[in-house]
């Protein structure tokens, strides 16, 4: 089956992100595809390299990012989200004028349609929030 | 391009949270993409409808001009649970935009209609 997974809460506030991890993992085992995992609201904060949790906790944006390139997982971040809370990629600091970037590698910046398209190309959307 | 029955779950109070505006987002670029797009009104998410918000000095943009924009996008199929505008003392009279008040029961009926279902 072709799933689409929607992450709207930022990581270690709430286990929205974490639970939706384990079923991509779960998901690829079996065997099925994901078609997109898309990040909106708070959830984009899951795609900014600069988190430093304790040594010994879990990481979670690295624990995406390395999916990501593990599997080829195509994981977007919604533009207008990432605006709000400060998400950037080279192409958004150029944009609007900042002066660094965070987006973690395996993640692009992209807009609403991405997730409208999941939706359409999915056979299940899965949501993952509050 | 595919045409898939999209059904947006709103539940949550319109300024408390963001959810209720990038919800509506996500509602308008469904809509832009000419899917068959519903809305649907539970809990707290009854408030984002009501009319007179007065939002000026909190500093937020308030829904009820955006509610107009639904129409222009053709997105005409509000539902509101009966029962959410009871518990909170509200009537469809209360409400800023025509909508089709239904029970619970009656949305989860349409729920089991849809292809996507997007909850926030």
């Amino acid at each position: 089956m072709k799933f689409a997974i929607l992450i709207n809460e930022g990581p270690y506030t709430h286990q929205a992100s974490d639970t939706a991890f384990h079923f991509a993992k779960a998901v690829l085992a079996r065997g099925h595809e994901i078609f997109r995992v898309f990040f909106y609201h708070d959830g984009v904060n899951n795609a900014t390299r600069l988190t430093t949790p304790p040594q010994d906790d879990r990481n979670i944006v690295d624990r995406w990012s390395k999916l990501a390139t593990g599997s080829e997982l195509d994981m977007v971040v919604c533009v207008a989200a990432a605006q709000r809370r400060g998400i950037v990629d080279d192409g958004e600091m150029k944009r609007n004028g900042k002066d660094a970037t965070n987006l973690a590698p395996g993640f692009r910046i992209s807009g609403l349609g991405q997730l409208v398209e999941a939706g359409i190309q999915a056979d299940r959307i899965v949501v993952f929030g509050d | 391009m595919t045409t898939k029955k999209f059904m947006f779950v709103n539940r949550k109070a319109p300024y408390g949270t963001i959810y209720a505006w990038e919800a509506l987002e996500v509602v308008l670029i469904a809509a832009a993409f000419e899917q068959d797009v519903s809305l649907a009104f539970l809990d707290d998410g009854v408030f984002q409808l009501k009319k007179g918000h007065q939002t000026k000095d909190i500093g937020v943009k308030a829904f009820e001009k955006t509610w107009g924009a639904l129409e222009d996008y053709d997105v005409t199929k509000l539902y509101v649970a009966q029962e959410s505008l009871a518990e909170r003392g509200l009537t469809a009279d209360d409400l800023a935009i025509p909508v089709e008040v239904l029970s619970r029961a009656e949305i989860g009926k349409k729920m089991e209609e849809q292809d996507v279902l997007l909850s926030f």
